[in-house]
């Protein structure tokens, strides 16, 4: 369970206005995919859900400090980082729908929801091997001088292929502008830690490696936000990557809309746990200490639900991608 | 016209391009070591700095996702890699990453990647230092893949393949490095998915790739002498294949012989034959003949490596047997091998 949230859950003081924007994002990602629960039965989301649900503090926080100039890269589990950076419920169910209107026209699906012209550049399915594109990324903007920080997600599970290895590697030897963001939610599927990792701390391991090591556990969207930005400050002056190290827990099946407390792998006390840290329940009642009443949330989540509701209509009624849409864009198609 | 190596004219098309254009960079383990990968790299670090050429871990997978990344971000990498059997390593970012990139975004995004991989042959090279592996690339859509055979062409196509906004792999014969021909010394690009005939002749097509166009050229001088003559096309781009070229040599000619750089089963030969069958069926006067490696890994030792490889002789023997000739006196003949190197002419 997460070890240091402060006791005082108000106790991180900062704008009203960032802790609004934070749970914004964070109460559309969890409606977003309460919306999947609800609509996956009808079987018009054809695509393998890997649900971000407990665990999207960490797309939240991470995302809202990078904005939309620096670039993100992430696994499967797409969801919590498409909608905090880009913010484009429409596009997001367009493609879990498989239509015209979605961001690729349906030919990403739910693995590999991305928008490169916000700054979401790729998504992989096959574990740890979006990390070197990462770090290629941080190369080109080092040489062009951009500024701007190339960040890439990845689960525990990823530290187990060795281009997880290669990549940290490549990225401190060259120095490279790099914010690794380790999602440690010790489950690589249903496989846990102790039978992946023949090391005691994942923190240990990477601290000798030429970069920065930051560790939290935490639910709490502020807290992972201000890491973030200390982080990108370090990057900045050191000009050395960044490892953030962040535990979290995932509170539905590896794949798909259940839970799956029943399978022996794990306990639902753990869940209950962590639930009681529950990210957007925690920063629900930030803003309610800050004054916010319970109308005035109520006001900002039903706003949301409303756009979340009619981009899933709009979804439903777009049409398919024409037949000729399945050869297009295999190389560059200049415009 | 100026002669110059195979090899100095990939490093003259990638210094021009480096000239040409600041977002192109080389890198890959040994490039701006003192043998410059055989020479093809020679004087690029010194012109351009550690900055656009230089050396990298042993991760050939990491340095291969890294070019998708820096591609993606605006740059035009070119990976060297020394053998192609270390290409192997980087498949999973080949094959999962980098083919269907710009797929997924829905054809918006350039990724101007090219990655060069030198098949290794002759003393002692065995089994894994001697792959080609072209139908492997080509297989996969997304992946454009180039195997040039004369210094102009490896010139030109290289040039080609830098400007490119995809993603293209380019396979270099080690033993055509030697090989000497006029190659312009203004850049120059030949566009990709355009074949060239290397010989013309009226009794057969040979289509054939890298290396076996050299051995497709001595067989043809030999057999030229019983008044035999035989075309050659070598289709320079593997994929995606163009087979206008072959296809009409071999409804002119009616006779066809793949003589691929690699094994035969699931092969580019196979890939040919069909094109050239589906097109071509009412006009061949016999089945199409498919040359190429022994079903087997590469062993070291000279005596069983020469069985290994296909050659000039390979392609007489089945030119006499597909024109019902009888077999040419070759006593006296003489053939490449690894201390007889191919110089040129073409």
């Amino acid at each position: 369970m997460p070890k240091n949230i402060s006791r005082n859950r108000s106790a991180v003081i900062s704008s009203e206005s960032l802790s609004l924007d934070l749970y914004r994002k964070l109460y559309m990602t969890r409606r977003a995919e309460e919306f999947i629960i609800e609509y996956y039965h009808e079987d018009d989301m054809k695509t393998p859900m890997h649900m971000s649900m407990g665990e999207e503090a960490i797309a939240v926080g991470v995302c809202h400090a990078l904005g939309l100039d620096n670039q993100i890269w992430t696994s499967y589990r797409t969801h919590a980082a498409f909608l905090a950076k880009t913010e484009d419920t429409e596009q997001f169910f367009g493609e879990l729908y498989g239509k015209v209107t979605g961001v690729s026209a349906g030919k990403a699906g739910s693995m590999h929801l991305a928008d490169p012209s916000k700054g979401y550049m790729a998504a992989s399915a096959v574990v740890a091997s979006i990390l070197p594109s990462a770090v290629g990324m941080a190369f080109a903007n080092k040489s062009n001088a951009t500024g701007h920080i190339s960040c890439v997600f990845f689960g525990d599970g990823a530290l187990d292929e060795g281009v997880f290895w290669e990549s940290l590697n490549l990225a401190c030897v060259m120095d490279l502008p790099v914010l690794f963001v380790c999602e440690d939610n010790r489950l690589s599927v249903h496989t846990p830690t102790h039978i992946r990792q023949g090391y005691n701390s994942i923190t240990d391991v990477v601290s000798r490696f030429s970069c920065t090591v930051i560790q939290e556990s935490t639910t709490d969207v502020e807290r992972i936000h201000t890491i973030t930005k200390e982080a990108m400050n370090t990057i900045h002056t050191t000009r050395k990557p960044v490892f953030l190290h962040l535990e979290c827990y995932r509170y539905l099946e590896h794949v798909g809309i259940n839970e799956d407390f029943d399978a022996g792998y794990r306990s639902k006390e753990e869940y209950e746990q962590w639930y009681e840290w529950d990210c957007v329940k925690l920063q629900r009642e930030r803003l309610t200490n800050q004054g916010f009443s319970s109308a005035d949330l109520r006001k900002v989540e039903s706003v949301i639900d409303n756009q979340l509701l009619t981009s899933i209509r709009k979804a439903q009624a777009a049409p398919f991608p024409q037949p000729e849409e399945l050869y297009r864009g295999v190389f560059y198609e200049a415009d | 016209m100026r002669q110059i190596s195979f090899c100095d004219a990939l490093n003259e098309a990638t210094r021009q391009e480096m000239e040409r254009d600041p977002s192109v960079f080389i890198y890959g383990i040994g490039v701006p070591d003192h043998k410059k990968i055989f020479g093809s790299t020679a004087g690029l670090v010194e012109q351009f700095g550690p900055e656009r050429c230089f050396d990298t871990p042993l991760c050939e997978e990491t340095m291969t996702g890294f070019g998708l990344g820096a591609a993606i971000g605006g740059m035009r990498p070119i990976h060297v890699h020394i053998r192609v059997d270390f290409l192997v390593l980087a498949m999973n970012q080949l094959i999962n990453m980098i083919s269907s990139y710009t797929y997924s975004t829905l054809g918006k995004t350039r990724v101007p990647l090219v990655i060069r991989a030198v098949v290794g042959r002759g003393w002692g090279q065995g089994y894994q230092h001697s792959k080609s592996l072209h139908s492997l690339f080509a297989h996969i859509p997304g992946l454009k893949v180039v195997m040039p055979t004369t210094p102009h062409d490896a010139k030109g196509l290289l040039t080609s393949a830098i400007r490119d906004d995809n993603p293209v792999i380019f396979i270099e014969h080690r033993w055509l490095y030697w090989a000497e021909a006029d190659v312009p010394e203004e850049p120059f690009a030949i566009p990709l998915g355009e074949g060239n005939i290397l010989r013309e002749g009226d009794d057969i097509t040979i289509v054939a790739t890298s290396w076996m166009n050299i051995e497709a050229l001595r067989a043809a001088e030999i057999l030229e002498r019983r008044g035999v003559s035989v075309e050659i096309v070598d289709p320079r781009t593997i994929a995606p294949l163009n087979d206008s070229m072959m296809v009409q040599s071999v409804n002119k000619t009616r006779q066809c012989i793949v003589a691929d750089n690699d094994w035969i089963d699931c092969g580019f030969s196979a890939e040919v034959a069909t094109r050239v069958y589906e097109k071509c069926f009412n006009r061949l006067k016999s089945p199409i003949t498919r040359i190429g490696f022994a079903p087997t890994p590469c062993p070291t030792v000279r005596t069983l490596e020469n069985e290994f490889y296909p050659n000039a002789i390979t392609i007489i023997r089945s030119v006499e047997e597909k024109l019902g000739l009888s077999p040419t006196d070759l006593s006296g003949e003489e053939f490449y091998s690894h201390e007889k190197r191919f110089k040129g002419p073409f």
